[in-house]
């Protein structure tokens, strides 16, 4: 049996060791919002926190969360930055068909909280490893900038 | 895509049809049927589905109120990220004066009379006509049961229903200021008869229509609660995963499953006749089932295939081939000149969404249930019955929201697999493919090999145009009856044979070429147009540079009568500041004009290319007339989007073929798009109080063209073979030596991503 820990809750799985923890997150604790897309750490769909730092959950053995505070998307609006993002995500109306987006939402999150004002170059590197096949690039790169100076450069949605 | 019955060509106004035509087209007359009781319903059993899930008042298909104040708006189209909820239930709310924080929105199920889609002649969502179909029907229904919910209350009151106003829900007699909300009228208006044709609001009283409202599903998107295809849970469910013959038409001769059994987790191996599938207690251990399965295939009588072989093909069924005629005008053969002529090579596509196929499915033995994300709700429920040999009733399909398609989901053939296999066990199990199994056995777009040619007056323009394009039919397994009765596809030749420029002799022709059977076609994103668009707006890009005149000009001088072409070819020159300050040694900009699904775009797209060939996208400024707007924040986001998707396709995307299989498995080999490679675009709408224009897929449409366009500007390399081969535009034979001598071997930087300069290579 193996003990985690995921947004703040205690989990007990009965897995072999090196499961990746992306699929007990899905299909053992049933938290669906983290999301399979390529199964090679090659799309981001799968990220998730390990004590706040972003990694690809499809290919990290669970055995290797034991002991830490993971984080996913279901957990990610309790937080001061993740909700700051979540906010200006829906402001701007980032979000197309949305299954990149819990990726690329805790991406943004954990690239926030190292570097509060990200510059270009900063948002590249730290995004890119997070796929959109839907294009919404242009948009994730304001919602982050919006999130993080509390600015809106571009119309907000009305909702 | 065009209609598939061809209704849009009708003498009869689509938007507003008569009774009679309802009755004869059978699509949306049921819409303003209800369920109150049986001597009322129209071409439905009493023992239909429908009744079974709502409550009091239906009083027409779209939309149901409660007695408990809910307001459910269903929705004939899927969701897949083009915001198509959001502009559906946008047309109901505004015409019912209810808020959008009012409604929830439901997946319509599988019925044809109830919701079929009249431009494709079927239940389907596609071909960017979402909004073209159901703009005036939807609001028409949103009309019918506003007009029953205030003849309600107006009966209640005992006064004239003109004297009412409704407001989010509520409505009031103006002059003695009763109210009744449309919860406590719900079960009066259900006896009420409804209206041959409710009125419409004037566009000047829109509240919601025009405006960038908050779309209904993003919420969802963002918490990471709102659940895909891939996220149903049911009870009792175990999960699958397959591999299907890799090479087209093959089949499973054998299969040692010893290994695969003694996984824990591994529940049972499953087979069918091509594919062999392993169920788990959850994913993993299905897929390590699956990677522990030794598999004998017979591969079939594609074993040998391959795409230098179907190019080989292609080129000379176009030398060889008998052509059909799809458009002639005057006489291009016989006009005499300088000719100038190309060949152009398209690759076979895959639509690689980010979720990847799925299905989940309970057959027991008198029922099928399915839950999947469709484009096709009714062709699903048609194969399940077919597979299982159950009869329509007993089939039900729970749409989903989906992660992405492009055009994916409008095949039901992994549907039909999925069904295969759950039929042969008692408990529902959820069949998802790996992401290899999503690209190796997907509905490819086919690869085209087109020659163009155009004879040239004394100042450059072209007096005649020949235009071969040859390559598979997506409509002829799609929807044959859409077929032209000399066998033309229809879709095949849009954007090629109709051009926004005035050629006085000009023959649009295609040479049918089909994939070799078990290779499947389909639709993808921007069809016929993204073909035949880049294609056009390379060739007329060609003839500007053999004129030595400007892109921009030298179109200007083609155009024809429509005023929208010229509309969006002045706002877009005019925004990107077209022709003003000089760009620098290796900076190019390129633009592309096109009329695709009822709108008008044009796109201008700037690049720079090193030395070493390694493209950077620095800015695109696209200016779209799509009539009226029902929400221009979708407008732009699809523009955006759409450009992306077929940036990445031009840049990367090919499949090729080897032993009949594809070579390509996972975004590192099929590489797409990422933001470190996105450029700024700007995206101008050109305000318009014509009727609603497709908007899903005209991004696409315009963006493989601007983009070569762009790189001939820069480099003088013309690129007529998709996807960019970077190598054609190397400076000259010293630049690569110069980076290959600066890159010692301490500094290995991934070859892949260069995140600081946003260079693609």
């Amino acid at each position: 049996m193996l003990s985690l820990t995921v947004n703040d809750h205690p989990y007990s799985v009965d897995v072999p060791d090196d499961t990746p923890l992306l699929w007990v997150l899905r299909d053992i604790i049933g938290l669906t919002g983290t999301k399979f897309g390529c199964g090679m750490a090659q799309c981001g769909a799968c990220t998730v926190h390990l004590d706040g730092a972003s990694v690809r959950s499809c290919v990290l053995p669970v055995a290797g969360a034991v002991g830490k505070k993971i984080t996913t998307i279901e957990g990610i609006g309790a937080t001061e930055i993740g909700k700051r993002v979540q906010q200006a995500w829906l402001g701007i109306e980032v979000a197309q068909c949305g299954y990149c987006q819990p990726g690329q939402i805790m991406s943004a999150t954990a690239l926030l909280a190292q570097k509060p004002m990200p510059t270009d170059a900063d948002i590249d590197t730290a995004m890119a490893s997070n796929l959109c096949r839907c294009g919404t690039y242009v948009r994730i790169r304001a919602a982050i900038k919006q999130a993080a100076t509390g600015q809106a450069s571009l119309p907000q949605t009305i909702a | 895509m065009t209609s598939p019955i061809d209704h849009a060509r009708d003498d009869v106004d689509l938007q507003s049809p008569s009774r009679r035509e309802l009755l004869k087209r059978g699509s949306l007359v049921v819409a303003f049927m209800w369920l109150g009781g049986a001597s009322r319903v129209w071409g439905m059993k009493s023992g239909d589905r429908m009744d079974e899930s709502h409550p009091l008042f239906a009083p027409n298909a779209f939309v149901r109120v409660g007695s408990d104040g809910s307001v459910q708006l269903v929705m004939p189209s899927v969701e897949m990220g083009q915001g198509v909820y959001t502009a559906q239930a946008t047309l109901l709310a505004e015409e019912m004066d209810l808020g959008m924080d009012q409604i929830t929105v439901e997946h319509a199920p599988p019925n044809r009379k109830l919701y079929a889609n009249p431009l494709l002649g079927e239940q389907a969502t596609g071909g960017s006509t979402t909004v073209r179909f159901c703009w005036t029907s939807l609001r028409d229904a949103g009309a019918a049961a506003r007009y029953m919910l205030v003849s309600a209350a107006a009966q209640r009151w005992k006064v004239d229903p003109a004297q009412c106003t409704v407001a989010r829900g509520v409505v009031t007699h103006s002059a003695t200021g009763r109210t009744l909300r449309y919860a406590e009228l719900a079960d009066a208006a259900a006896k009420m008869t409804p209206p041959q044709k409710a009125p419409l609001k004037d566009p000047k009283d829109f509240q919601l229509i025009g405006k960038p409202l908050r779309r209904v599903d993003t919420p969802g998107k963002v918490d990471g609660l709102l659940l895909f295809g891939m996220d149903v849970r049911v009870p009792g469910m175990k999960i699958a995963t397959v591999r299907a013959c890799p090479s087209f038409g093959g089949r499973v001769a054998s299969v040692d499953d010893a290994r695969a059994l003694r996984i824990p987790g591994v529940v049972k191996v499953l087979k069918i006749d091509n594919a062999v599938a392993v169920v788990g207690e959850h994913f993993w251990a299905a897929k390590q089932g699956l990677d522990a399965l030794d598999i004998q295939w017979d591969r079939g009588v594609n074993a040998n295939f391959t795409t230098e072989q179907m190019f080989a093909d292609l080129a000379n069924a176009s030398e060889h081939g008998t052509p059909i005629v799809a458009k002639e005008t005057g006489h291009p053969d016989d006009v005499k000149g300088k000719t100038i002529a190309a060949t152009y090579q398209l690759p076979l596509l895959a639509h690689a969404p980010m979720e990847p196929i799925n299905t989940l499915v309970h057959v027991q033995p008198d029922s099928c249930e399915i839950w999947v994300g469709s484009q096709v709700m009714a062709r699903c429920a048609d194969i399940a019955a077919k597979v299982t040999g159950l009869p329509p009733e007993k089939i039900t399909v729970n749409n989903q929201y989906i992660g992405g398609a492009f055009g994916r989901r409008l095949f039901e053939e992994s549907v039909g697999q999925a069904v295969a296999f759950a039929k042969q066990v008692d408990y529902p199990i959820k069949v998802i493919w790996t992401r290899e199994e999503d690209i190796a056995q997907d509905c490819y777009r086919p690869a085209y090999y087109d020659r163009i040619s155009a004879t040239v007056d004394e100042k450059g323009k072209p007096v005649a145009w020949i235009d071969r394009t040859t390559g598979a039919s997506v409509m002829a397994s799609f929807a044959p009856a859409a077929m032209g009765k000399n066998g033309l596809d229809p879709d095949l030749v849009e954007c090629a044979a109709e051009l926004p420029y005035n050629i006085p002799n000009l023959r649009s022709e295609w040479v049918r070429h089909d994939f070799p059977e078990g290779m499947k076609v389909g639709w993808w994103r921007g069809v016929g147009p993204t073909h035949n668009v880049f294609v056009v707006e390379s060739f007329v890009d060609e003839l500007a540079h053999a004129a030595g005149q400007d892109p921009v000009s030298y179109r200007r001088d083609m155009l024809g009568n429509d005023p929208r072409v010229r509309g969006v070819l002045d706002l877009a020159t005019q925004k990107a500041g077209w022709g003003q300050g000089a760009l620098r040694a290796r900076q190019g900009r390129g633009i592309a004009l096109a009329a695709p699904f009822g709108s008008y775009l044009c796109v201008i797209v700037d690049v720079e290319v090193s030395p070493q060939g390694e493209v950077t996208l620095t800015r695109a400024v696209a200016a779209v007339d799509c009539g009226t707007v029902v929400n221009p924040n979708t407008v732009e986001a699809q523009i955006q989007g759409g450009l992306v998707f077929g940036w990445s396709a031009a840049l990367y995307s090919g499949i090729t073929l080897k032993q009949g299989a594809v070579e390509q498995r996972n975004f590192n080999d099929y590489r797409v798009m990422r933001i470190n490679q996105t450029p700024p675009i700007d995206v101008h709408i050109v305000p318009s109080k014509e009727q609603p224009g497709g908007i899903g897929e005209t991004g696409t449409v315009m963006a493989m063209p601007a983009l070569t366009n762009a790189i001939f500007a820069a480099t003088g390399v013309r690129l007529r073979t998709l996807p960019i081969d970077t190598s054609e535009l190397v400076q000259d034979k010293d630049a690569l030596k110069a980076v290959l001598s600066a890159v010692s071997s301490e500094d290995n930087q991934p070859a892949d991503i260069a995140p600081h300069t946003g260079r693609v290579s």
